[in-house]
């Protein structure tokens, strides 16, 4: 039994391994793209059998409920964006945005990054972890250059650097742990590993865990687009392949804060002086209203939301931060529909920003007349990610602002007043969007919407009735995460 | 003859080591004050050196081949290839001799001086019950980093950039080798070693890409549409 377990973990990263390599050298890139859609399926299907065979953590590996979540996630989020992606590239190519000298490249890096995010989420090893991240980050710095105009190049340049500080700030906190770990654990690699710091807690050193944390949470935050570290997140989003501004939005954010997550539980169980949860939940109410005021002056619909996502890493933060059975199911609920419903709203934006042959919103308008189908997935999109019922989103806000308002009523307060804020700037710029006269230009559209119903699809199901074997599981990790 | 045991805990060595992390935060101040691209470049081989130095007496003492492997990467690697090739991308794109406005020398080194000092402060106390060869080191070793950090934000040449985060990354690798033990020590300055050379590679061929692919109409034509 427990082989089967242990041959799925490798095969979540074997398999997007062993296709990186194979899709670096295949020349069609329509094939390629197919084998891209076939490894990712493959890699979901290899992840769901962990659901039913769990191993046993090992030196390297660590599979519990927490990460496992995330894992199918990734997995499904990566299946559906490679579909989305292959019909994206197909028009990519029409109009020559596009070589296929590049998409060789662009598939290659596309399964690295599932590597590198894979591998930071099945990892006991924090140095692992570390790996894993940065690897997810140099590919997707790759890709969002791919364009290679200056305004790509520009944002790749300015990912690659704030990115290169933060894991180097995530890396002197990963040192300071293990120092702290070191005179209970010994030296070498059980010093790293999650489930014997876990389960030493209180006897490290406390000191060294405050500090550590504190350049973790600024290193693993500038990945997951937390202010003032998200400078990267609008521009990456904004100028790299739609696909990959779904994936970043969708996946690399998450598991970045699935790293700070970790090392927040590794905090509550020591004696360490320092309260995680407030330094959550001031860099989420930081991002939160940041991310609000920003919505309105923008003036590209790729960037609106990519600041939308900041919103949501600090809504998320937030939520870890007051902690608490329902905060962290509010988190955790909310993470995995931000990014089911974030990526839907980029699949639909991909395709609308390729209908209409632009980016601005002020020559986007009357979707819903020129293009129904698109506007109205958009529709929902806007609504579902703005918090409206009866999408989950609403479920998980409803959820957080009503546990805040039992433990700080202050807080629930500001909370509600950001999110609203937020709420209304996405409606007043997708009413521009979506309705009114129809803008001129548009090339016919013949991608499958697929991808979208099933992402939004999952979303209305949660908020119209969170199953309970959802509930009763996040329940679980939430009582895990303290 | 000293034993191992009387040789690592003997205060010759560690005085040794300290002194050259301390010669890595000098090197980091030398480069704060370099304002000719060059001369940059030249104090980033110094500061690798001093580097692959530190690392080969900490892999001497804590008797941790391995690290030897780290040292050599430091001082071939990022002591003379890198900076061979930095050298040649500024004199390639004519900005050797480019003077970059620092905003205010003195104000940085200020700037500079508090940052070590903070440093200091925040981990000798706090890595206070840590071995005394990792306590000074990882407070040194933080001061590098943040000087980097501070070369990296007063500059906005894309070289001086590399340059700033290249010393970063020292002295995230003597923290790295000062923590006895560490695993993956030697993986991790690989991986920074591999990543360095992606960024170096990136500027050489984007900056040439921009000097002889826009005579392409289409490009034209495309980064007029791009323009907001």
């Amino acid at each position: 039994m427990t082989g089967i377990a242990y041959d799925a973990v490798i095969g979540t990263i074997a398999i997007p391994a062993a296709a990186s390599l194979i899709l670096a050298i295949v020349p069609s890139w329509r094939l390629a793209a197919a084998l891209n859609v076939l490894a990712s399926f493959l890699t979901i299907a290899v992840s769901a059998v962990l659901l039913w065979h769990r191993p046993a953590p090992t030196k390297l590996i660590l599979i519990d409920d927490l990460n496992i979540v995330f894992l199918l996630l990734n997995g499904f989020v990566g299946f559906t964006t490679s579909v989305f992606s292959a019909s994206y590239i197909d028009h990519e190519l029409q109009i020559g945005h596009l070589t296929p000298r590049y998409l060789r490249f662009y598939h290659a890096m596309y399964q690295v990054m599932m590597v590198g995010m894979n591998l930071a989420l099945i990892t006991n090893n924090l140095g692992l972890m570390w790996f894993g991240v940065e690897l997810a980050t140099l590919s997707t710095v790759m890709m969002v250059g791919i364009y290679r105009t200056p305004a790509s190049i520009e944002a790749s340049w300015k990912y690659l650097i704030l990115g290169s500080v933060g894991i180097a700030l995530a890396l002197f906190g990963t040192i300071l742990i293990y120092l702290a770990a070191k005179p209970i654990l010994g030296t070498g690699m059980s010093a790293m590993q999650w489930t014997r710091l876990l389960h030493h807690a209180p006897a490290l050193d406390p000191a060294l865990l405050n500090v550590g944390f504190i350049f973790l949470l600024i290193g693993y935050g500038t990945k997951a687009g937390l202010v003032p570290m998200h400078a990267w997140l609008p521009d990456a989003h904004a100028e790299g392949p739609t696909p990959i501004s779904a994936v970043l939005s969708g996946l690399l954010l998450n598991v970045a804060l699935y790293a700070i997550l970790r090392f927040k539980v590794l905090l509550a169980m020591s004696h360490a002086t320092i309260e995680p949860g407030i330094l959550m939940i001031g860099i989420g109410l930081l991002s939160l209203f940041f991310a609000a005021f920003m919505l309105y002056r923008r003036r590209d619909i790729k960037r609106l939301f990519a600041y939308s996502s900041i919103e949501h890493m600090g809504i998320i933060a937030f939520a870890f931060g007051i902690g608490g059975p329902l905060g962290n199911i509010a988190g955790l609920l909310q993470m995995m529909l931000h990014s089911l419903t974030k990526s839907a709203i980029f699949f639909s934006v991909g395709h609308i920003a390729q209908a209409k042959g632009t980016q601005k919103i002020s020559a986007i308008t009357g979707l819903t007349t020129s293009h129904p189908l698109l506007g109205w997935t958009l529709v929902a999109g806007v609504a579902a990610i703005a918090g409206l019922p009866p999408f989950g989103i609403f479920t998980s806000e409803f959820l957080l602002i009503t546990s805040t308002f039992n433990r700080a009523p202050l807080l629930a307060i500001l909370l509600g007043l950001g999110i609203l804020l937020a709420f209304g700037a996405l409606l007043l710029r997708m009413t521009s969007i979506c309705f009114g006269e129809p803008s001129a230009g548009a090339h016919p559209i013949t991608a499958s919407s697929m991808p979208i119903f099933l992402h939004l699809g999952v979303v209305l199901f949660i908020g119209l009735a969170l199953p309970g074997f959802l509930y009763a599981w996040f329940a679980h990790v939430a009582t895990l995460l303290g | 003859m000293l034993s191992p045991t009387e040789l690592f805990s003997s205060a010759t060595t560690l005085s040794i080591a300290h002194v050259l992390a301390g010669a890595l935060v000098l090197a980091s101040f030398m480069m704060l004050y370099q304002n000719r691209l060059s001369s940059v470049i030249n104090v980033l081989a110094l500061h690798s050196a001093v580097l692959g130095i530190a690392v080969g007496w900490q892999a001497a003492i804590q008797h941790a081949p391995e690290l030897y492997i780290t040292a050599g990467l430091a001082l071939g690697f990022k002591a003379i290839i890198i900076p061979i090739a930095l050298q040649r991308i500024v004199i390639r794109l004519g900005i050797h001799r480019q003077i970059e406005a620092v905003g205010g020398i003195s104000l940085t080194m200020l700037a500079g001086i508090g940052l070590v000092a903070l440093s200091l402060v925040v981990m000798l106390r706090t890595a206070a019950h840590a071995d005394a060869l990792a306590r000074e080191d990882v407070a040194l070793a933080l001061a590098v980093i943040l000087l980097g950090m501070l070369m990296m934000v007063t500059r906005r040449n894309a070289v001086s950039q590399i340059v700033g985060f290249m010393s970063l990354e020292n002295g995230l690798i003597l923290a790295a080798a000062g923590a006895q033990g560490m695993p993956l020590v030697v993986e991790i300055s690989v991986a920074f070693s591999v990543l360095i050379a992606f960024i170096v590679i990136g500027v050489f061929l984007f900056r040439i890409r921009e000097r002889f692919d826009t005579v392409d109409s289409a490009a034209l034509d495309a980064f007029r549409g791009e323009a907001q």
